[in-house]
């Protein structure tokens, strides 16, 4: 474990933030508190799905990615777009012009994450192939649904497949070529991920499954969108790079990762809600031939990430077009195939992340959940959020661990002012008898 | 010391069920009890919320975790099954056609109770109802 805190990409503006309980409702790992009349963000629960900045009317939650200029920082750039980037752009149904305006804008090189996933897909066929897994497995390439696992379904992390994402996976392969062809050193190579994906952001800072991170920036989609674009009407020279196939650029849309996989019986779920009643079903053993689970936090997968320009759906549609424009034939070396079982492995495991959990011994555990259960039941139940916390259940365990208290609760603070305005009532009526008594004029008579 | 509830579950209604055993998870989860019970358990209590909704004429779960592990019973209040060796056969099964388009009532559900967890007892008389006892060690 490296001593750097955590980095999450999602983040608050809390200049813009209203306090209201939108984001509250929304997060799927309930880790946003409004305090103080504004959101506060559970570190150590958030797992950067970016619901929070779709939901936000107010924009005050953001994803931090990094500006063009970090690829100053290295003397040899490449970028790695994401296939999300060819959906983008309008009028724009051919992935060359926008691969083009990439090396016009700076880098050096540019390496296809499309490319990469072909790669990643064949090496995943052929181990649900080799070895005995628990099945279904479960694809790794979405990096909230990992977070997810690791919080909400931690029974489920031997299903998931042990090889790092196309996006690590093009990194490596790329500053590997580069080095190759150029006789450069790695080390002198910077490789730049082109994200539709906040997670991604946090994926590279705080890996998972492996120790550092092969890609040396996260510039964000919506971030280069007007470089790009300022290039895109102008001719450009025939490209000299090997080029992802369709299947490849198929990954950005829910299903393509399971059709380049080519499992038997395979699902893909996209949205987090949905893959979270997906996670929950297989937790309960009610899929019984399932071989192969793709689950995509974001609705249209990939082409559905906080940090694109354009609307899910007319990207998913434009990128068909992008497909029908793109050769079938795959064009890396087949020893790059062959080689990635072992070269693309994960290197460490995936832990559970306990952070849903009670601490301590079995016993105090579960002395906790009683005294949570019986905050909860003195709770109305209608889980309004206006306590700050999103459910009441939420807020009782917010009770028992001190950081709030049950007057926290709308309807609980209304019962205890009537009883009080009702105490005081009493209060006057009684202390106006007193003084009746004392005005009746009998004691000075009694003097 | 121990979290205890009761849930009544009404027959046929197939909107509500998983509902309990969802719950029992999330109690589970809450207090960290290692994934291979809970998985056991989330098998077995949903296996028997959904033989309450389908077969039973409405019954209960009661649950209660302790140090040791967790205690389920279920208790219907009918028809009772007549012969409980063949109900405890795989694939041996009295539902409907309507339940089974809708992908239950396979003959699955007492044999992967029994399977699912470490102790496991029923009894049953016909026109009274059955009583299932499921013990999961921690």
């Amino acid at each position: 474990m490296s001593d750097t805190p955590y980095f999450h990409s999602v983040r608050l503006d809390a200049e813009k933030c209203k306090g209201c309980t939108t984001c509250l409702k929304r997060c799927p790992t309930e880790a946003i508190r409004i305090r103080n009349n504004r959101a506060t963000i559970l570190h150590e629960r958030c797992i950067d799905c970016g619901e929070c900045i779709r939901v936000c009317t107010s924009h005050a939650k953001i994803a931090v990615t990094d500006p063009l200029e970090i690829i100053d920082g290295f003397k040899y750039k490449i970028a790695l777009p994401a296939p999300t980037l060819y959906s983008q752009f309008i009028h724009v149904h051919r992935s060359e012009p926008i691969i083009a305006s990439l090396l016009k804008i700076g880098f050096d090189d540019v390496f296809e994450v499309a490319r990469a996933a072909e790669v990643v897909s064949y090496a995943i066929s052929k181990l649900l192939i080799t070895e005995d897994r628990p099945k279904p497995v479960i694809s790794s390439a979405c990096p909230v649904i990992l977070r997810l696992i690791q919080i909400n379904f931690p029974s489920l992390l031997d299903n998931v497949i042990d090889m790092i994402s196309p996006m690590e996976a093009a990194a490596k392969i790329a500053k590997e070529e580069f080095a190759k062809k150029h006789g450069v050193p790695v080390g002198e190579i910077g490789a730049f991920f082109i994200s539709p994906c906040a997670a991604k952001m946090t994926a590279v800072k705080n890996p998972l499954g492996q120790e550092k991170s092969y890609v040396d920036g996260v510039i964000a989609i919506k971030d280069i969108y007007t470089r790009i674009e300022k290039h895109l009407k102008e001719g450009f020279d025939p490209l000299e790079i090997d080029r992802a196939s369709t299947v490849g650029i198929k990954w950005a849309i829910p299903g393509g990762e399971t059709s380049a996989v080519g499992s038997r019986n395979s699902l893909c779920v996209d949205g987090v809600e949905n893959v979270m009643r997906v996670l929950e079903q297989i937790e309960n053993a009610r899929f019984e031939r399932l071989d192969y689970f793709e689950g995509l936090a974001c609705t249209n997968g990939c082409l559905g990430g906080p940090l694109t320009v354009e609307n899910c759906f007319v990207a998913k549609n434009r990128l068909a077009s992008v497909v029908k424009h793109t050769a079938q034939r795959m064009v890396s070396k087949t020893e790059i195939f062959e080689d990635a079982v072992s070269t693309l492995r994960m290197t460490q495991e995936i832990e559970p992340n306990e952070v849903m959990q009670l601490r301590g011994s079995i016993f105090e555990r579960i002395k906790r959940a009683e005294e949570i259960e019986m905050i909860c039941k003195g709770l109305p139940g209608f889980d309004c959020g206006s306590c700050g916390s999103p459910t009441c259940r939420a807020l009782a365990w917010d009770i028992a661990h001190g950081y709030a208290n049950e007057l926290n609760c709308v309807f609980k603070l209304q019962e205890r002012i009537s009883q009080m305005a009702e105490e005081m009532v009493k209060l006057g009526e009684s202390t106006r008898f007193t003084s009746y008594r004392k005005d009746d004029g009998s004691k000075k008579e009694g003097l | 010391m121990m979290i205890k509830e009761t849930y009544q579950v009404t027959a046929g209604d197939m909107t509500a069920a998983g509902d309990v055993s969802a719950r029992i998870k999330r109690h589970m989860k809450q207090l960290g009890i290692p994934a291979s019970v809970m998985r056991r358990v989330a098998v077995g209590t949903y296996e028997a919320e959904i033989n309450l909704v389908i077969h039973s004429d409405g019954g209960r779960i009661d649950f209660a975790i302790t140090p040791e592990g967790i205690d389920i019973r279920v208790v219907d209040v009918g028809p009772g099954i007549a012969d409980i060796e063949k109900a405890m056969t795989e694939g041996w099964s009295t539902a409907t056609n309507e339940v089974r388009n809708m992908g239950f009532g396979a003959g699955m559900g007492l044999p992967n109770m029994k399977r699912n967890a470490d102790e496991f007892t029923i009894a049953s008389e016909v026109g009274v109802g059955t009583d299932i006892h499921m013990l999961f060690r921690i």
